[in-house]
C-alpha cells in the first residue's frame, strides 16, 4: 500500500470507448501527508486504509449476525421477545461481545495477564497472545507473497499449496535424513525448502512458458499431484514413512534442524516470523527495486508492450513463478521446521488458499501482504481461543477474511453502504487478466 | 483490452512447431508402457472382464483374454498410431480418433495387467463404468456452470463454492422438510445465489473475476464449515437427517445388458445431468439465444452495436450456472450419501473448471474431460479391491498429470472466449 504511487497500469475495463469512468482520473491516494483537512477528506473521499478499515467492520458485522444467528440462547431469548424485550437485546449483546472479546483476548492481549502479572505472574505471558498472532501469520504471509509475486508478473498463482508440499517435503527429508551441525543443519533445510518450492513453480513457469498452458489449470492440478504424491511418500514404509507407523506421517525431524523459538516451545513466534519479514524485505526489494522486478511488473502491466521492449515474456514467467514456488516452499519450512509436529498428509492445510486472500487484500504490495497476513493471523489465532471459550467454531473467522477481501476488492461497494463520494478509479485491485492474460 | 488480440506471432510459431511431434512422442511413449510395463509385469494367466453384476439377470460371461499378450498386442497399436500421426497430416477428426485410440489402448492394458491371473476375482465392468458416470455428475453439471458464464464472458472460479452451498443447502432442506425434491430446489437455488453474489460483484462492481470466485470460495466452505458445526452436528436429527432419491431404473432401456445398468439404472440426477447436456449444447450451438450468448462472450461491444443487452446476458447466464452447479451440488448430498459433512465438495469445483478448459468450452468436450476424471476414481475403487499392489495414490494422481500432458502437449494453446474475464463499460 506504501508504494501505490508507482504508476501500476491496470487491466483496463474491457471498455466500448476510450472514455473509460476515472480511468485517467488521478489517483487519490498518492503519497500525501495525512494532516487536518486531509483526514477528513481522505474519509469523505474514502482513501484506501479508510476503505479497508471499513470493510473489516462490515465484515465483523457480519460475522456478529452469524455468531447470534447460531446461538440458541439468544435465539430463545428473541423467541420471547414480546415478554422481555430488553432479555433478548442483552442476550444477543453477550453473545456478541463474549465470542469477540475472547478473538481479541486470543489474537491481540488479554487484560487478565496484566493484573496477573502485577500480582506476580510472568510478563512473558502477556505477549504471548501477540506472539501467537506471529506466529499464525507467518506461513500466512510467505504464501502471500508468494501468491504476490505471480500477480505483479500478470499470472495468479492458485498452486502455492503444491509448491508449499514441495518444500514441506524436501525440508522434512533433509531434518530427518542428514546429519549436520546445529544452525547449519537449520539453514540446509531452509534453502532445501526454498529449492523445492522453487522446482514446482518452474516447472508451471517452463510449461506456460513452451506451451502456452494456462496457469490456473496447470496450478491446480499440480496441487492435487502434490496432495496425492504426499499421501504416497508418508504411507510408504520404504519411502517417507516414519518407522513402525501406519498413518501417513513422518519420521520427526532432528533437533538440530528445528528453528528456535522466542520464549516457550511453539504455538510461538521465532526465527520463522524473522524468516517471513526478511522474505517481505526481499520480495519488496525485487519488485520495486531490481531490474527483473521491473520486467515482472512490465510483463505484469502488458505482456506485449513488453516483448516489444525487448523484455523476455517466457523468461520473466519462468522466473517469477520458480520465485513464488520458493516462497510458498519456504512457508513450509517455517511449519515443518517451526512446529514440534511431524510432517502429516494434510499439514498443507489452507496455506496456499489463504495465500490468495492475503496476496489480494495487501493489493499484492509486500507491505500490503505483511500487514494482511499479520490481520488474518490475528483472526486466526484468535478464533482458536474463541472456540475453546465460547464454543463459536473458528471457522467463523474464515468468514470473516473473505469477506474482507470481497469488499476490499469492491471499493464502490463500500462507497454506497456509507455514502461516501466518489472520486475517480480508487484504489484498484489486483487485477489477473482472464484466461487469455 | 489490445493487449490480447496482438498474439505473438514468432512464438507461436515455433510453439507449434515443436507441438508437432508431441501428440506422436506421446502416443509411442504410452505405448512402450504398454508393453513394457504392463505387458512384462502382467501376472501369469488370463484377465477375466466381468459384463454384468453379480446376481444380475440376463447374466452374461465373462472375457477371458491372456493378461500380458493383450497388453503386447495394444501397445504395438499405440506405437503404430503414434508413427502415423508423426508421418501422415491427419485431418480433424483423426487427430482425435487417435487420441482415443491410444488412450483406449493404454487403459485396456492396464485393465489387463491389473487383473491377469488375479485370484480375488473378475474386474467388474458394469460397476467401473456406473461409478464412471456417477463420480462425474458433480464435475460435468460443473463445467456446465462454468461454460454457461464462461461463454458470456464472466470467469466461474467459484463452482467448488457453488457445489458446497448447494450441497449444504440440499440436505438440510430437506432433511427440515421432509422432501428430497425440495431439497434439489433449495440446492439448486442456493447455488444460484452464489451465481448471482458473482455476477453483481463481476458485472456491477467491475471486480476481478477470478478474485470473486475465489473468494466465495472461502466464504462456501469457512460459511458451512461454521453452519455444520453449528447447528448441524448438535442438532443432526432436524438438519442433517440424510434422506435420499432412490434409484429410478427406467423400464425397457434398463433391462439391456452392461448399457441398461450403466446408462439407465441411476438416480434422478443421472437424467437430469443428461437433459442438460443436451440442452446447454443445443442452446448454445444451434439457437438465437446461443449465437447471443457467445457473441456477447466473444464480442460484447459488437454485440451492445446490434442491441443484444450484454449485461443483462451475462447476469442471466451466471446465475444460471449457479443453478446448474446447485443441483450438483445438490447430489453429492440428497442424490448420493445423504448427509452434508464437512467440504464434501473436495475440490470437485476445480476438476470441473479444468474439465471445462480441457474440454475447451464446449459441452460435450466438457463431459469427455470429466468422464476422464470420473474413471479414474472408480478405477482406483476398482484396483483396490483387487487388491492390485499400486498404491491408489499413485492412480488417484493420475488424471491430473493426464490432465497437465493434455493441456501442454495435445490441447496447448486453448482458446477461451474472447472476452472471457473483462467486465464491460457501457460506454
Amino acid at each position: 500500500m506504501s508504494d501505490q504511487h508507482e504508476a501500476e497500469p491496470s487491466a483496463e475495463p474491457y471498455v466500448a470507448s476510450a472514455t473509460a469512468e476515472g480511468a485517467d482520473a488521478p489517483q487519490p491516494d498518492g503519497r500525501r501527508p495525512l494532516t487536518g483537512n486531509m483526514i477528513i477528506q481522505a474519509v469523505t473521499e474514502g482513501h484506501s486504509v479508510v476503505l479497508t478499515i471499513l470493510a473489516v467492520f462490515i465484515a465483523l458485522l457480519v460475522g456478529a449476525v452469524l455468531i447470534v444467528a447460531s446461538d440458541p440462547v439468544v435465539l430463545r431469548a428473541w423467541d420471547s421477545f414480546g415478554y422481555a424485550p430488553g432479555t433478548a437485546f442483552t442476550a444477543t449483546w453477550d453473545s456478541v461481545s463474549a465470542a469477540y472479546s475472547a478473538l481479541f483476548e486470543g489474537a491481540i492481549f488479554s487484560p487478565a495477564t496484566v493484573s496477573a502479572a502485577f500480582h506476580g505472574g510472568s510478563i512473558a505471558a502477556i505477549f504471548y497472545p501477540l506472539s501467537l498472532t506471529a506466529f499464525e501469520a507467518t506461513p500466512l504471509i510467505l504464501t502471500g507473497l508468494s501468491v504476490a509475486v505471480c500477480f505483479r508478473a500478470g499470472m495468479f498463482n492458485i498452486g502455492a499449496a503444491g509448491q508449499w508440499i514441495g518444500g514441506a517435503l524436501v525440508a522434512t527429508w533433509l531434518g530427518y535424513a542428514v546429519h549436520l551441525p546445529i544452525v547449519l543443519h537449520a539453514i540446509v533445510c531452509i534453502i532445501g525448502a526454498f529449492a523445492g518450492g522453487a522446482v514446482l513453480g518452474w516447472l508451471v513457469g517452463i510449461i506456460k512458458a513452451r506451451t502456452g498452458a494456462h496457469e490456473v489449470i496447470l496450478t491446480i492440478m499440480l496441487n492435487y499431484v502434490m496432495y496425492n504424491f504426499l499421501t504416497f511418500l508418508l504411507s510408504s514404509q520404504s519411502l517417507m514413512q516414519a518407522p513402525r507407523q501406519t498413518n501417513a506421517v513422518a519420521p520427526n525431524i532432528a533437533g538440530s534442524a528445528t528453528l528456535p523459538h522466542v520464549g516457550g516451545p511453539p504455538p510461538q513466534a521465532g526465527v520463522g516470523f524473522l524468516i517471513a519479514l526478511a522474505a517481505a524485505a526481499g520480495t519488496w526489494w525485487l519488485l520495486s527495486r531490481s531490474t527483473m522486478g521491473f520486467e515482472f511488473r512490465t510483463v505484469g502491466a502488458s505482456p506485449s508492450a513488453a516483448r516489444s521492449a525487448g523484455i523476455s515474456v517466457e523468461r520473466v514467467w519462468v522466473l517469477s513463478f520458480l520465485i513464488a514456488g520458493g516462497l510458498a516452499g519456504l512457508s513450509a519450512s517455517t511449519i515443518v521446521q517451526g512446529q514440534t509436529a511431524p510432517l502429516t498428509f494434510n499439514s498443507y492445510g489452507t496455506y496456499g488458499f489463504d495465500g490468495i486472500t492475503v496476496a489480494l487484500l495487501g493489493r499484492a504490495r509486500p507491505l500490503g501482504v505483511l500487514l494482511a497476513g499479520l490481520l488474518f493471523g490475528a483472526l486466526d489465532a484468535g478464533g482458536t481461543v474463541m472456540e475453546a471459550a465460547t464454543g463459536v467454531p473458528a471457522d467463523i473467522t474464515n468468514v470473516i477474511e473473505a469477506l474482507i477481501v470481497l469488499l476490499v476488492a469492491a471499493p464502490p461497494l463500500i462507497r454506497m453502504l456509507f455514502r461516501l463520494r466518489s472520486t475517480g478509479a480508487g484504489p484498484q485491485a489486483v487485477a489477473s487478466k482472464g484466461w487469455s492474460g | 483490452m489490445t493487449t490480447t488480440l496482438a498474439p505473438p506471432t514468432p512464438v507461436r510459431a515455433r510453439v507449434l512447431d515443436r507441438r508437432r511431434y508431441l501428440a506422436p512422442t506421446t502416443f509411442i511413449v504410452l505405448g512402450v508402457v504398454d508393453i513394457f510395463v504392463f505387458g512384462l509385469f502382467a501376472h501369469r494367466g488370463d484377465a477375466v472382464f466381468a459384463l454384468s453384476l453379480p446376481g444380475a439377470t440376463p447374466k452374461l460371461p465373462g472375457i477371458h483374454v491372456p493378461g500380458a499378450l493383450t497388453a503386447y498386442v495394444l501397445g504395438v497399436i499405440s506405437i503404430g498410431v503414434g508413427i502415423l500421426r508423426a508421418v501422415v497430416d491427419l485431418p480433424r477428426w483423426g487427430k482425435r480418433l487417435s487420441i482415443a485410440v491410444v488412450l483406449l489402448c493404454f487403459l485396456l492394458s492396464l485393465l489387463a495387467w491389473a487383473d491377469a491371473g488375479n485370484s480375488v476375482g473378475p474386474l467388474q465392468i458394469v460397476d467401473l463404468l456406473q461409478g464412471t458416470l456417477t463420480a462425474s455428475i458433480p464435475l460435468v453439471l460443473g463445467a456446465l456452470a462454468g461454460l454457461l458464464g464462461e461463454r458470456a464472458g464472466v470467469i466461474n472460479i467459484a463452482i467448488e463454492g457453488q457445489l458446497l452451498t448447494g450441497a449444504f443447502v440440499a440436505a438440510a432442506v430437506a432433511s427440515v422438510t421432509g422432501g428430497v425434491w425440495l431439497g434439489l430446489l433449495g440446492g439448486s437455488l442456493a447455488g444460484g445465489l452464489v451465481g448471482a453474489i458473482l455476477a453483481i460483484f463481476a458485472i456491477m462492481f467491475l471486480v476481478d473475476q477470478i478474485i470473486v470466485g475465489v473468494v466465495l470460495n472461502v466464504i462456501a466452505l469457512g460459511l458451512t464449515n461454521y453452519l455444520y458445526d453449528r447447528v448441524m452436528v448438535p442438532y443432526a436429527t432436524t438438519f442433517n437427517s440424510g434422506n435420499t432419491f432412490g434409484t429410478l431404473k427406467i423400464p425397457v432401456l434398463g433391462n439391456i445388458p452392461i448399457i441398461g445398468p450403466v446408462f439407465f439404472d441411476s438416480n434422478i440426477f443421472l437424467y437430469i445431468t443428461y437433459a442438460l447436456i443436451l440442452v446447454i449444447q443445443i442452446a448454445l450451438f444451434r439457437t438465437r439465444w446461443g449465437l447471443r450468448v457467445r457473441a456477447v462472450g466473444e464480442h460484447p461491444v459488437a454485440a451492445d452495436t446490434v442491441g443484444i443487452r450484454v449485461l443483462w446476458t451475462r447476469y442471466r447466464n451466471v446465475i444460471l450456472g449457479g443453478l446448474v452447479a446447485g443441483i450438483g451440488g445438490a447430489y453429492l448430498t440428497v442424490g448420493s450419501v445423504g448427509f452434508f459433512t464437512s467440504d464434501i465438495s473436495s475440490g470437485f469445483g476445480y476438476i470441473a473448471l479444468a474439465a471445462m478448459i480441457f474440454g475447451r468450452w464446449t459441452p460435450l468436450g466438457s463431459v469427455a474431460a470429466a468422464l476422464l476424471f470420473g474413471f479414474s476414481y472408480q478405477l482406483q475403487t476398482e484396483l483396490s479391491v483387487l487388491r492390485v499392489p499400486v498404491s491408489s495414490f499413485i492412480l488417484l494422481m493420475a488424471p491430473y498429470v493426464a490432465t497437465i500432458i493434455a493441456v501442454a502437449g495435445l490441447v496447448g494453446r486453448v482458446r477461451p472466449p474472447a472476452a472471457d474475464g473483462q467486465p464491460y463499460v457501457k460506454a
